[in-house]
C-alpha cells in the first residue's frame, strides 16, 4: 500500500537555505544543495524548495540551485515561490524539478494552473494555499480564508472552494499551509486539513505547525493528510527524519523505511 | 547485432519529447555510465542497451513514435535480443493498446493499459488517483534487473493508468493500490517498470546499474 510522504521544505533566500517565523525574520542555516543531499540521505521522500528571493535577477540562482539539486538527489522534488506564469513553470521544471507549485500567482490568475497542468501534466502542479482562520460568513462558509504575499494580504476567497476550484482547473496535488500553525511547531491544523482533504480527490499535504512526530502521526491520520511538511523539526537537528519515520511506523502509519 | 562480452556498452535513450529524459539521463550520469540521446535508428541500432521512458500522455506519445518510425523500431529491437528498459508511460505503451486517449500502442507485449476505477478504497478511504507516491512491489521471482534490490524496497509512482498484460507470465511484479496491478512486466530480453527508477532513490538507481550490465538473458 502507498506509503505517507515525509517532506522537509526548504526555504531559499538569495540561494541560501532560510527559516522564518510567520514569515518574518528570516535567518540563513546553510546551503539548500547539502541540506537536499543530506534529507535524501536520511530518508526524505521527496522535497520542497520554496525561493522567497525578492528580486527577479536573483531567481537566476534559484534555478541554478534547482539543476545541482537535480544532478544531487534522486527522489522527486517540487519549487515553488514567484512562479508567476508558464515561463517561470518550465524553467522550474527544465532544470529538472519534478513539480511547481503555484500560489499568490494561480489566485490572481486561476488558468495558471490549467495551463500548466496541460503543458507538464497534472502530476506537475501543485496548488499552494496559505490559509487562515476566519469567522464563518456568506463569503468564507468554511471558516477559512485564502491569504496571499506571504500571508500579508487577505482575498476574501474560501479556502475549500479554492481547493475544489484548483482541482478542477487541473491541480495534481496541494500543499495545505496553515499561516496560523506556521512555524509555531505546535501542531498541524487539523480540522482545516481534514477538511480539505475529504474534499478533494488529490493528495494533500498538509504544512505547518510540525514540532514533533507526534504531530505527523495525527495529521496523517486525524488529518487525513496524504503527506506532511516539515521545517524546524529537522532544520535545528532536533529529530532526523529517520526517527521520525520510525515513530510512524510504530504508531502503525505505514512510512517508506529502506532507502 | 548481438551484444558479446568484450564490446563497449552503448546505453541509448530513445529521445521523444517525453518529459523525463534529462532526469533518466541524470540518474545514469550519477552512477557513472555513459549514454546518448537520440531519436534516429542507425544510432539506436548501434546501442547495446536501450531505455525507453515516458511521463505524460499516450496518444501524443504514439503519434509522435509512429511519425519517427520508432515503433517500428522497437518491434525489430525486441527480436533481436538487445536489452530493453521500459519506465512509465514506456512501460504502458509497449502494449497492444491504451485506454489513455483511445491509443493503439506498440504491442511488444500482448495486453492493455488500462485506467484505475474510480472510487478505490482502502480501509474505507477513497484512494485518490493519480497513485502518487511511493509503494512497494511483490516479485513473483528473481530478475536480474532487480539483483541485490531489498524486498522492502518502495519506488516512486505516478500514473493514473496501469499496464495489464494478457500472459501472466510476463508479469514478474504486483502492487497494490486498493486493487493488485502488474507494475513490473519482464518478458525475455524486455523488462518494463510503472514507477520510476530514476526517482526511487538508492534501489531505483541499482535498478538503473543492473540494467546497464544485464544482456538480455537469465529472465
Amino acid at each position: 500500500m502507498i506509503s505517507k510522504r515525509i517532506i522537509p521544505c526548504l526555504d531559499v533566500r538569495d540561494g541560501k537555505l532560510t527559516k522564518g517565523v510567520k514569515f518574518e525574520g528570516n535567518i540563513d542555516i546553510g546551503d539548500p544543495v547539502e541540506v537536499a543531499r543530506e534529507y535524501y540521505e536520511q530518508g526524505a521522500d521527496e522535497i520542497v524548495f520554496y525561493d522567497i528571493t525578492a528580486s527577479s535577477e536573483q531567481r537566476d540562482i534559484m534555478i541554478d540551485v534547482v539543476r545541482r539539486v537535480a544532478e544531487t538527489i534522486f527522489i522527486p522534488f517540487s519549487v515553488g515561490g514567484g512562479i508567476r506564469n508558464l515561463e517561470d513553470m518550465r524553467k522550474v521544471i527544465g532544470a529538472g524539478a519534478e513539480k511547481v507549485s503555484v500560489n499568490s500567482a494561480a489566485v490572481v490568475e486561476p488558468a495558471i494552473i490549467s495551463q500548466g497542468a496541460r503543458a507538464f501534466g497534472s502530476q506537475c502542479v501543485v496548488l499552494g494555499m496559505d490559509v487562515k482562520k476566519v469567522d464563518v460568513c456568506s463569503q468564507t462558509p468554511s471558516g477559512y480564508e485564502i491569504v496571499i504575499e506571504g500571508g500579508r494580504k487577505f482575498t476574501g476567497i474560501d479556502a475549500l472552494w479554492w481547493a475544489k476550484e484548483a482541482e478542477n482547473l487541473g491541480a495534481g496535488e496541494i500543499c495545505l499551509n496553515s499561516i496560523d500553525a506556521d512555524g509555531m511547531q505546535d501542531g498541524y491544523e487539523l480540522d482545516l486539513t481534514a477538511l480539505i482533504s475529504e474534499n478533494v480527490h488529490i493528495p494533500v499535504i498538509a504544512s505547518g505547525g510540525a514540532g514533533k512526530p507526534g504531530h505527523l502521526a495525527d495529521v496523517l491520520t486525524k488529518g487525513k493528510a496524504d503527506a506532511a511538511l516539515i521545517a524546524s523539526m529537522v532544520h535545528y537537528r532536533t529529530y532526523t527524519i529517520r526517527e521520525i519515520k520510525t515513530y510512524l511506523r510504530a504508531q502503525g502509519i505505514q512510512t517508506r523505511m529502506l532507502w | 547485432m548481438t551484444v558479446s562480452e568484450g564490446f563497449e556498452d552503448m546505453i541509448a535513450i530513445i529521445n521523444y519529447n517525453a518529459g523525463n529524459i534529462t532526469s533518466v539521463a541524470r540518474a545514469l550520469h550519477s552512477i557513472g555510465q555513459e549514454f546518448v540521446i537520440t531519436d534516429d535508428t542507425k544510432m539506436l541500432d548501434s546501442a547495446t542497451h536501450v531505455i525507453f521512458p515516458g511521463v505524460g500522455a499516450a496518444g501524443e506519445a504514439m503519434a509522435y513514435l509512429r511519425q519517427k518510425k520508432l515503433h517500428a523500431w522497437l518491434k525489430t529491437c525486441f527480436q533481436t535480443g538487445k536489452p530493453i528498459l521500459g519506465i512509465c508511460l514506456g512501460t504502458q505503451i509497449i502494449l497492444d493498446h491504451s485506454e489513455e486517449n483511445d491509443t493503439d500502442c506498440i504491442g511488444l507485449v500482448a495486453g492493455s493499459t488500462r485506467r484505475f476505477p474510480d472510487l478505490l478504497k482502502d480501509d474505507g478511504r477513497v484512494l485518490k488517483i493519480p497513485h502518487m507516491g511511493w509503494n512497494s512491489v511483490e516479485f513473483k521471482r528473481p530478475h536480474p534487473v532487480f539483483a541485490g534490490v531489498p524486498k522492502e524496497a518502495e519506488f516512486y509512482f505516478v500514473h493514473s493508468y496501469y499496464p495489464s498484460p494478457e500472459d501472466e507470465a510476463a508479469v514478474l511484479g504486483i502492487t497494490d493500490y486498493g486493487m493488485s496491478f502488474c507494475s513490473v512486466i519482464a518478458v525475455k530480453n524486455l523488462v518494463a517498470m510503472q514507477f520510476h527508477p530514476e526517482k526511487s532513490g538508492r534501489p531505483g538507481l541499482q535498478i538503473l546499474k543492473n540494467f546497464c550490465t544485464w544482456r538480455g538473458n537469465d529472465f
